[in-house]
C-alpha cells in the first residue's frame, strides 16, 4: 500500500509546488518576467527585463494605477512580484502582501524592532522568497521568515547583537536551501559577517568574518586588535553564479572611517568584493578596490554579472561602479582586474595600477577637498546592464565633493529636504550609460540634483529611474532621451520594478511615503 | 560659515559613526533650528537653557554631548523625566542634532560686538539694509531675510558678510538671470531649483517660476548686490549692528 499512497499524493503535492518558489525558478528568474523574484531581479543582478509591452514608442503614454502609502521614511523597498502579488517591506520592518494589480492589501506583518546603536537610518530594502516563504533581515540584526500566505511568522533567529552595533537593512538572498545576509553597522565598531541560515529552520549553516581572524590569510593587513571592530559591514544583497557556484558580496568601509591612523594597513577585506561558496561560505578570491580607505568609500554596491566578450574573448564578467568613483571589469572566475576607469571627477588616486590597485595621490585628504565626497560617486543604489544595448547603466554623482578638514572657508556642499539652491557647488546627480569595454561614458543624463535611485532596464529599450528631485523618468536606453517623466513629490530612492498581471506591464518605485505604480493608458 | 564647518570637522573627524549616511553641515544646521521649535522649543527655551543642568549652547548635556548620544537620548527619552521618547525621522534626526551640536560654537566666535540697540538705529537708518532685506514684518523680501539671522549664523560669519559680501556669499542666496526667448530679463533671488525650472522671488516680491526649456539664458549670479559696509561703517558701528544681527532669534 505503500507505493500506491505515493502516487496518490504526488498531483497534490506538484500542485501545491507550482504556485511555490523554487530554487530552480529563482536560477531562471529571467524565463518569468511577470514576476519578479528577487532584490536584483535576477542572481546575475542585472535589473534588466525582457518585457516590452512598454517600449521607447509608448512610454509617453504610461500613466499612474495605484499608491500604497506608508508613514516612515526612507522608503527604500525594492518590492517582490510573485503571481500577481506583490510583498514590500515599509519601514523599519514591516511586510505588506498587495493585490499587483491595484494596491489591496491582502495582509500586514508587523515587527516590532528593537534597534540597538543605528549608524543610520532604519531602513529595509526589501524580502527574499523561497517555496511559500518570505525573509526579511531586520534593523535589530534578525532574519525572520514569514509564510507569504498569512503574514505569519515562521521562525525568527538572532544573526548578531544591536546591543554592538549590529544591524540589518538588506534584502536576504536564498541560495539552493540557504538564505544569506550580511551584517551592518561599519559605523559602530562591528566585525562585519555575511551568515548563511537553514530556509526551513533557521539554523546556522555558516558564517563569513569580513575581517580575517589572527591566524587566517589577509589578517597581517590590520595592526593590533583594530580588526576586532574595524567594521567592514556587509549592507547590500549579493549575486550569485550558478555554474561557478559563487557567491559575491561587497563589503563595506573600515572603521573608524576617516581615521586611518588606529588601523594601517590595507584592512582586508573592507572595501572589497568577495566571492565565497555559498554551501560552505569558504572564501574563493576577493579583490580590493579602496586598500586602507579613509573616505568612506563603501564597497556596497550590487555585483553585476555578465558573460560577454571582451576584447574579442568570451569571459564571465563583473561589472563595479564603486563608490570611489572607479568603473571596473573583473573575471569573476577568478577575481582578477580586468579594467578600471574613473567614471566622475575624482582626486584621490594617480589611477589604477596593472593588478587595479589605486596609486594613491600626494595630496593629503585632511587638507582638501576630496573627489568624490562623502557619499560616493555612486552608493547602494542598483545599477543596471542591458544585454541589448550592451551598456551598464549607473546613477552618479559628479563633480561632487567633500572637505575633511578645520577652518576651512567654504562650506561643505550639501542639501536635503524640499530646497535645493546649493547644487551649482554641490555637484550634480546623472544616469550614465557606460561601456564596460572601455569605460567610456555614452550617454549621460544629468540631474540638477543628486541621485539615490536605482535603474531597471528592459527589452522595451525603456530605462527607468529618478532622483532626488522626486522626478521619476523613462529614458531611452540607446541615446538617453527622455520619455516621459512624471513628478512623484519625494525622493526617489530605491530600485524600480517592472512585472505583469493579466497581460499588462506594470512599473514600479517607491518614493517618499509612496510605492508608485505605473502603466500604460 | 565657521559653526558649520567646525560641525562638520566634528563629524567627519571626531565622530566617524556618523558616516555612512552624512555629516553635520551647514543647511541641516539652519533646518535644524525649524525641528528645535517643533519639539524641544518648549521645554528647552529659545536658548537652549530653559532646562536646569542643560545648556547647549555651554554644550552642557546630560546624557552625552555627541550626535549619537544626542540621537539615542531624543528617541528613547530619558525615564524618569520630562523628557519624552521622540519619534523623529532620520533627517529630522540629523538635522536637530546638527543644529544642538553647532549651538556651543556661536559662543566662541572673536568677534566684538557692540550695543545692539545702537546696531539697530543703524541697521535701520544709515545701513539702509531694510531697502533689501526684511527683519520680521519690516523691509524687502527681495534679499534673504534676517529675523533669526543670529540664530542660524555666527557673528564671524555676519561679519565676513559685511565686510565682503560677495565671498561671503553662500550658494543658497545667490540671484539667477533669466532671459525669455522674447527677450525680457528677469533677475530674483533663487529659492529654489530642479532639473527643469527654477523658483524665484523677484525684484517685485513676486514668487516667480521659470521654466528653464523656455528661457534663452539662465545663468546664477555669483556677484553679490549688496554692498560692502567696511567704508561705511566704522568699527565701532560695525560691532554694534553685528549685535544687533546676533540678538535676531526669530520666534524668540
Amino acid at each position: 500500500m505503500k507505493g500506491l499512497r505515493l502516487v496518490a499524493a504526488l498531483p497534490m503535492l506538484s500542485a501545491g509546488l507550482s504556485a511555490q518558489v523554487t530554487f530552480d525558478r529563482l536560477l531562471h528568474a529571467d524565463r518569468e518576467p511577470q514576476n519578479w523574484l528577487t532584490y536584483s531581479g535576477t542572481y546575475a543582478s542585472n535589473r534588466h527585463s525582457s518585457l516590452a509591452q512598454i517600449n521607447a514608442g509608448n512610454a509617453k503614454d504610461l500613466e499612474l494605477k495605484w499608491i500604497f502609502q506608508v508613514h516612515n521614511t526612507p522608503f527604500e523597498t525594492t518590492p517582490l512580484v510573485i503571481n500577481g502579488i506583490m510583498y514590500i517591506t515599509q519601514p523599519p520592518n514591516d511586510v505588506v502582501a498587495l493585490d499587483a494589480k491595484s494596491g489591496a492589501v491582502f495582509w500586514a506583518y508587523e515587527y516590532h524592532a528593537k534597534p540597538g546603536r543605528l549608524c543610520c537610518a532604519a531602513v529595509n530594502r526589501g524580502l527574499a522568497i523561497l517555496g511559500d516563504t518570505l525573509y526579511m533581515a531586520t534593523v535589530d540584526a534578525h532574519l525572520v521568515a514569514i509564510d507569504s500566505k498569512t503574514g505569519r511568522p515562521i521562525w525568527n533567529v538572532q544573526v548578531a547583537d544591536p546591543e554592538q552595533g549590529y544591524s540589518m537593512t538588506m534584502a536576504p538572498l536564498v541560495i539552493k536551501d540557504k538564505v544569506l545576509v550580511g551584517t551592518a553597522g561599519g559605523e559602530m565598531g562591528i566585525r562585519g559577517r555575511i551568515a548563511a541560515y537553514e530556509a526551513s529552520t533557521g539554523k546556522e549553516a555558516w558564517t563569513f568574518y569580513t575581517i580575517p581572524a589572527p591566524g587566517e590569510p589577509g589578517h597581517e593587513t590590520w595592526t593590533g586588535d583594530a580588526w576586532q571592530h574595524g567594521g567592514a559591514s556587509v549592507w547590500l544583497t549579493g549575486s550569485y553564479d550558478p555554474e561557478l557556484n559563487l557567491t559575491y558580496w561587497g563589503v563595506g568601509n573600515p572603521w573608524p572611517d576617516f581615521d586611518d591612523s588606529v588601523r594601517p594597513g590595507d584592512n582586508l577585506y573592507s572595501t572589497s568584493v568577495v566571492a565565497l561558496d555559498p554551501d560552505t561560505g569558504k572564501l574563493k578570491w576577493h579583490y580590493q578596490f579602496s586598500p586602507g580607505d579613509h573616505s568612506d568609500y563603501d564597497s556596497v554596491q550590487i555585483p553585476v554579472l555578465v558573460n560577454a566578450n571582451w576584447r574579442g574573448a568570451p569571459r564571465q564578467m563583473m561589472l563595479w561602479a564603486n563608490r570611489n568613483g572607479f568603473f571596473y571589469a573583473l573575471d569573476r572566475t577568478t577575481g582578477q582586474f580586468l579594467s578600471g576607469k574613473a567614471f566622475v571627477k575624482q582626486n584621490w588616486a594617480n589611477g589604477l595600477d596593472d593588478s587595479g590597485r589605486p596609486i594613491k595621490s600626494s595630496k593629503k585628504a585632511e587638507d582638501d577637498i576630496t573627489y568624490p565626497g562623502i557619499q560616493g560617486g555612486t552608493n547602494w543604489y542598483s545599477p543596471s546592464y542591458s544585454p541589448r544595448t550592451g551598456l551598464f547603466y549607473v546613477g552618479a554623482w559628479d563633480n561632487y565633493y567633500s572637505t575633511f578638514t578645520k577652518g576651512a572657508e567654504t562650506p561643505l556642499p550639501w542639501r536635503r529636504g524640499l530646497i535645493n539652491s546649493w547644487t551649482d557647488d554641490a555637484g550634480h546627480g546623472s544616469i550614465m550609460a557606460l561601456d564596460p569595454a572601455t569605460g567610456d561614458k555614452k550617454w549621460e543624463f544629468k540631474m540638477y540634483d543628486v541621485t539615490d535611485s536605482g535603474i531597471l532596464t528592459t527589452n522595451g529599450d525603456v530605462l527607468f529611474s529618478g532622483g532626488r528631485e522626486g522626478n521619476f523618468y523613462a529614458l531611452d536606453e540607446r541615446n538617453g532621451s527622455m520619455l516621459w517623466k512624471s513628478s512623484l513629490g519625494g525622493d526617489v530612492a530605491s530600485g524600480p520594478i517592472t512585472y505583469q498581471v493579466d497581460g499588462k506591464q506594470y512599473v514600479a518605485v517607491a518614493a517618499g511615503h509612496g510605492l508608485f505604480v505605473f502603466g500604460l493608458r | 560659515m565657521k559653526f558649520a564647518i567646525s560641525a562638520t570637522a566634528f563629524a567627519l573627524l571626531a565622530l566617524p559613526a556618523w558616516g555612512q549616511h552624512e555629516a553635520a553641515l551647514a543647511v541641516d544646521i539652519e533646518n535644524g533650528l525649524h525641528v528645535y521649535r517643533a519639539y524641544c522649543f518648549t521645554c528647552h527655551g529659545p536658548e537652549g537653557a530653559s532646562v536646569p543642568g542643560v545648556d547647549f549652547r555651554r554644550g552642557e548635556f546630560r546624557h552625552g554631548a555627541t550626535r549619537q548620544e544626542l540621537t539615542a537620548t531624543i528617541r528613547n527619552g530619558i525615564p524618569g523625566t520630562a523628557m519624552p521618547a521622540n519619534n523623529l525621522d532620520t533627517d529630522d534626526m540629523r538635522r536637530v542634532t546638527a543644529y544642538l551640536t553647532s549651538l556651543h560654537d556661536f559662543q566662541s566666535s572673536k568677534v566684538t560686538l557692540g550695543d545692539a540697540q545702537r546696531g539697530s538705529e543703524l541697521f535701520h537708518g544709515k545701513g539702509q539694509c531694510l531697502n533689501c532685506h526684511r527683519v520680521e514684518t519690516q523691509g524687502s523680501r527681495v534679499g534673504p531675510d534676517l529675523s533669526e539671522i543670529g540664530a542660524t549664523r555666527s557673528a564671524d560669519f555676519l561679519e565676513r558678510t559685511l565686510l565682503d559680501p560677495t565671498k561671503a556669499m553662500l550658494p543658497q542666496d545667490r540671484f539667477v538671470r533669466g532671459v525669455s526667448k522674447d527677450g525680457k530679463t528677469i533677475v530674483g533671488r533663487r529659492l529654489n531649483e530642479n532639473t527643469d525650472t527654477v523658483q524665484i522671488i523677484d525684484e517685485h516680491e513676486n514668487l516667480v517660476s521659470l521654466v528653464k526649456s523656455e528661457l534663452r539664458e539662465f545663468a546664477s549670479l555669483r556677484t553679490s548686490t549688496m554692498p560692502s559696509y567696511k567704508e561705511k561703517f566704522s568699527d565701532s558701528e560695525l560691532a554694534d549692528v553685528l549685535a544687533y544681527l546676533v540678538s535676531l532669534k526669530g520666534l524668540n
